[in-house]
């Protein structure tokens, strides 16, 4: 494996006439341009993930073995394992594949996500596991990827403009399609993920207004969680009444004044409907975990009981953490769902500030790598794949990071790499190492 | 350029994570409400409680009040499993709806913390359950320890564990008890309650959300280890202590033994009594109560509390001061002529015949001689000079003073001054020797107490000095830790001489004098006979005192004995306690036949309502040796009564609502 010692092949020369040569060998799993901080960054976050499932079921009364099977940190370690095994499928694999292959992965998974709304297990309230021996694995997890195989592939075709509305409605659809069928299993956590292409949309040439007026909604959203409704007519009021003052004189129009008039009474009704949506259209469940966003207390065992244990715990890990295996809160099942969705809440604890930080920088660089491997491919297929991997794992990072320390709504979606369980661990792996292989095939063909 | 579309997503990658590290910044950092809320949720204190000292004999062998462990029995009602409830009903002897109240309340209280299913298992019945429980899940045994007291005797003296008051923790200045603490009530438990307690220890364990421990916290760095209380050594002979308790049955009053060469005290009996074990098991709150409408009053420690008239015993300090003084030699000869005082002797002796036939004139003149001994001519004036330095001669005995035993709640008694009289006739020299007379043959305003009178005798026996009486003498062993004023002599002011007289003529008394009637062959007790004028306030009997020691020229045992409504001091007092100092320096019994008769003698007042102390009653039958059908003893061993085994499980067990891990 020679991109592990970084010793370029011996009989490499950047020449056209040994094409033949590299073509055949690009098939060669142990001979391919990996990219290795990507690689470097990806063990971490899987061994930083396992230490703290285990340290988050370790029990200091019988000493819990890192090995034990019948825990959560034993199964992991088989989990990651099982993970090494398919990404070396994937690099074994012809690259041609996933670009061939996408709309077959992508109706596959459909008729998954369409298998487990007859065939599922109900596991918590929602019909979205297949039960396979004492295993359970989730489609959904999968559906991920195969949409942004199936987007890739679409947006690869010559003469694809996202700002025309036909090309747009088209992707809208291919992403709408699994997120029906995962809201209809009642995983509205993996539905909200979808909402991650908008990045690599974004990218591809989607009108800025369109992410800046879905990200001043969600603003706006929080804002009416948090003050009445008066409040933010006045701010608006005295939001518009400022950019009109401070524009250039010269801009002060009739059209001008009249769309921002049109602005504002936009916000007003996104605020009011807002409003509406929360307390009539929302179950009751689904409104506290908002409401538990701006106000703990309101469900105090419920809902509030896990934001605020969360937050307990990671901040009684004060600058430098309790320590390896020395958390309480975690441990002593005072946070739930521990090893999974709050594992963060470990990581807080044990490792505190430091540790957290050296996890979100984690995160940032893996993100940022990806974008900057993805602006490298040659092929836009690679490209918008890229993208796609970037906003899938960053929105989980934001959403699943930010519900632990009260910046967002408790959404059950788990932190990439980190969080116990097998779809989750699986298809990010996977996800990644698709995008790692079309990379590493790029670095192939860059050769010659 | 689309392109460029990087940066706005890599910058917005960014803007998030700094946010994100604001927030942490703020949550780890800055505040500490979390941490605070971590602690508060996952550690809890769990107090040790340390085994609390032992009280030992004289000897150090034998034990006065011991621990005896006994086992709680918890339930995890979580991890029970019965497949035959009825057979476990029978095994634990409890009703099939007991059990099943039980396990409701343990289940309402938490499945999985355990609840406290049955208190207070002896080491008998633990063992006979003890391989059945096996087969029982979720049945776990607590060892933890009850008072016992294997010689069943000296209850007021010793007092009591029980749990702490409300008011105590209150009042407590350093906190230290807690609701539900055990604390000595009363007695040397209440005393040396710092010595016998040890330390409490702290443990911090890891709890679950549920409360389950998770083991030690930081590896027990921050625990404190639990010290275990001192035992007490003391000064009581648990032969003649019990031997003391037969002889008082049947009377009210009280017996108290000191060695003179030392001060400890051998003996402390406080009659009518009751055996301490009753203070000590599940009933206590019912015994307490019942004790506590004794007319009896058997939780009053008489040697300690009580405040007797001397009567005549009083005259030996008269006749050692008036000797000091000068107003009185060994040959002084009085008649009874001149005295308003009635007397059952012949009259004109000296000294040491006044004291043997207790002559009330003699003590009278001799009182009156010791006042008048000054220049003042005024007869008023000239009392109150002479009443201020007796006052001074007597307190050195301790009279009218806390002695400083170690026990709480000694009494001053009363011992009265110039003031005093001054304040009850009305004015300075509105009174003079006639009205204080009484003084001179122990009555009157004097009061002392029983503990106080065998500390005179103790002074006698040693020629002038005495040691503070104490029931310790020593923790752990014989001596060590003992506080220096329990080692230091107390002079009287008294010159060695004037105490030959006085111990002859306390010979005299046994020999041919007031108590000739009881002298006992074996040992040559010397003493002084009393009869505390009682009949007198409305009662039909006095008391009777005697105080001595013995042996007349080593003595070994220094006594005083007080017994209520008995009459002559010779009566009932001497003999008991020649029978004391002769069980003492013998070892045994010999006079067996003064024993049965004295075991036997039966001198409770009649108790019919309740208030024996404030009016006479018409009196039964004195001395009756059958009395209540009770069998003459011909074995002069006492047996103090075996206390009956107690029937497995009679109380009614129940869970307790703060059992196991009592946070704070």
């Amino acid at each position: 494996m020679w991109f592990v010692v970084g010793l370029p092949p011996e009989n490499y020369t950047l020449t056209t006439t040994n094409y033949k040569f590299v073509m055949p060998r690009s098939n060669d799993p142990f001979s391919q341009d990996i990219d290795l901080l990507t690689l470097v960054l990806y063990l971490g976050c899987v061994t930083m993930g396992w230490l703290n499932v285990y340290a988050a079921v370790y029990s200091p009364e019988d000493h819990t073995s890192l090995f034990d099977f019948s825990t959560n940190a034993g199964k992991q370690m088989m989990w990651i394992g099982t993970s090494a095994i398919l990404i070396i499928c994937i690099m074994v694999v012809n690259h041609k594949f996933f670009d061939s292959f996408a709309y077959l992965i992508y109706g596959f998974m459909i008729l998954l996500l369409l298998l487990v709304l007859v065939a599922g297990a109900n596991v918590k309230g929602s019909r979205s596991w297949f039960k396979i021996g004492s295993f359970l694995l989730q489609p959904a997890e999968f559906s991920k990827l195969a949409t942004a195989l199936a987007l890739a592939k679409y947006i690869d075709q010559p003469g694809i403009n996202l700002s025309k509305g036909k090309d747009l409605l088209y992707v809208c659809g291919i992403i709408a399609l699994p997120c029906v069928l995962i809201l209809a299993s009642n995983e509205t956590g993996s539905m909200l993920v979808f909402a991650s292409f908008v990045i690599m949309l974004y990218r591809e040439g989607l009108p800025g207004w369109i992410p800046a007026v879905g990200i001043s909604v969600v603003v706006l959203f929080v804002l009416a969680l948090m003050f009445p409704l008066l409040y933010i007519f006045i701010g608006v009021i005295v939001l518009l009444g400022l950019i009109v003052l401070l524009m250039p004189r010269y801009n002060r129009n009739v059209s001008n004044l009249i769309s921002l008039g049109l602005v504002g009474v936009g916000m007003m009704v996104v605020v009011v409907g807002v409003d509406f949506f929360v307390n009539s259209v929302l179950q009751k469940h689904q409104r506290n975990r908002i409401k538990v966003l701006v106000d703990p207390t309101v469900d105090p065992l419920g809902v509030g009981w896990n934001v605020t244990q969360a937050k307990i715990a990671i901040g009684s890990g004060r600058l430098h953490g309790k320590g390896f295996l020395e958390g309480t809160q975690t441990k002593f099942d005072f946070v739930p769902e521990q090893s999974t969705d709050f594992i963060f809440c470990t990581i807080g604890e044990e490792h505190g500030f430091i540790g957290s930080a050296v996890v979100i920088a984690l995160f940032l660089g893996l993100l940022a790598r990806i974008i900057v491997l993805a602006e490298k491919q040659r092929s836009r297929f690679a490209r918008v794949y890229g993208y796609c991997v970037a906003g899938v794992i960053f929105f989980h990072v934001m959403v699943n990071i930010g519900m632990t320390i009260g910046l967002m709504p408790v959404i059950g979606i788990p932190l990439p790499f980190f969080s116990y369980g097998g779809s989750s661990l699986w298809s990010f792996s996977i996800l990644l190492f698709i995008f790692i292989k079309l990379d590493a095939r790029r670095n192939a063909l860059a050769r010659w | 350029m689309l392109e460029n579309r990087k940066y706005v997503v890599i910058g917005f990658f960014c803007l998030i994570g700094v946010l994100y590290l604001a927030r942490l910044f703020y949550l780890q950092v800055l505040d500490d409400n979390y941490s605070l809320g971590a602690s508060k949720n996952s550690i809890k204190r769990v107090i040790e409680v340390p085994y609390r000292g032992q009280i030992y004999d004289r000897t150090g062998t034998k034990l006065l009040v011991d621990n005896t462990p006994v086992y709680d029995l918890y339930v995890t009602p979580k991890q029970v499993r019965i497949s035959d409830t009825a057979a476990f009903c029978r095994l634990m002897n409890i009703a099939r709806p007991d059990f099943d109240s039980i396990m409701g309340l343990a289940v309402n209280y938490s499945k999985v913390k355990p609840s406290l299913f049955m208190r207070r298992l002896s080491k008998e019945d633990f063992a006979r359950i003890q391989d059945a429980l096996v087969d029982y899940r979720g049945f776990s045994p607590k060892i933890s320890s009850m008072r016992t007291y294997p010689s069943h005797t000296m209850a007021t003296a010793l007092g009591y564990v029980s749990e702490v008051s409300r008011k105590q923790l209150d009042e407590q200045e350093y906190p230290y008890y807690r609701q539900g603490d055990y604390i000595g009530h009363g007695g040397l438990e209440q005393q040396y309650e710092q010595e016998l307690r040890g330390r409490r220890g702290v443990k911090f364990m890891m709890q679950n959300v549920h409360g389950v421990n998770k083991g030690s916290w930081k590896d027990g760095a921050y625990d404190t280890v639990a010290v275990a209380g001192q035992n007490l050594i003391t000064g009581i002979d648990v032969d003649i202590q019990r031997f003391a308790d037969s002889l008082m049955q049947h009377k009210v009053g009280a017996v108290i033994a000191i060695d003179p060469a030392t001060g400890e005290i051998l003996a402390s009996v406080s009659g009518p009594t009751f055996d301490p074990e009753m203070l000590s098991t599940n009933s206590f709150s019912k015994s307490y109560s019942s004790l506590l409408r004794n007319p009896y009053l058997p939780l009053f420690n008489r040697p300690i509390m009580a405040s007797y008239r001397p009567g005549s015993t009083f005259k030996l300090i008269q006749a050692l001061l008036a000797q000091q003084d000068g107003t009185l030699s060994p040959h002084t000869v009085y008649g009874h002529a001149g005295s308003p005082m009635r007397c059952h002797c012949r009259g004109g002796q000296d000294l040491r015949g006044a004291i043997g036939n207790s002559c009330n004139p003699y003590f009278y003149q001799v009182f009156r001689r010791m006042i008048y001994n000054n220049a003042e001519r005024n007869t008023f004036k000239a009392s109150a000079i002479g009443l201020a330095k007796w006052h001074e001669g007597v307190e050195k005995f301790g009279i009218g003073q806390r002695l400083g035993v170690d026990l709480p709640s000694e009494r001053l008694g009363n011992l009265p001054d110039v003031p005093y009289y001054d304040k009850m006739y009305g004015g300075a020299n509105r009174w003079k020797f006639s009205y204080v007379s009484s003084l001179s043959i122990g009555e009157g305003e004097l009061l002392v107490s029983p503990l106080k009178l065998a500390n005179l005798a103790a002074a006698i026996a040693n020629r002038g000095w005495f040691i503070t009486p104490h029931y310790v003498r020593g923790f752990g062993r014989a001596g060590a830790g003992l506080p220096a004023e329990y080692t230091q002599r107390h002079e009287t002011g008294i010159d060695r001489a004037y105490f030959l007289p006085v111990i002859d003529g306390m010979r005299r008394t046994m020999v041919n004098g007031s108590a000739r009637s009881v002298n006992l062959s074996t040992i040559d007790l010397c003493g002084k006979t009393g009869t505390s004028q009682n009949a007198k306030f409305g009662h039909r009997y006095d008391h009777s005192v005697f105080v001595g020691f013995a042996p007349m020229n080593d003595p070994k045992i220094a006594i005083a004995v007080f017994v209520e409504n008995a009459g002559w001091g010779s009566d009932v007092a001497a003999p008991i306690a020649a029978l004391i100092a002769e069980r003492y320096i013998h070892k045994r019994t010999i006079s067996k036949h003064v024993a049965n008769r004295m075991m036997n003698a039966y001198y409770l007042p009649p108790a019919e309502s309740g208030s024996m102390y404030r009016k006479p009653a018409p009196r039964r039958s004195r001395t009756d040796s059958t009395h209540n059908g009770q069998p003459r003893r011909t074995d002069s061993i006492p047996t103090p009564k075996a206390v009956a085994p107690k029937p497995l499980m009679t109380n009614q067990p129940r869970p307790v609502q703060s059992a196991g891990l009592a946070g704070n």
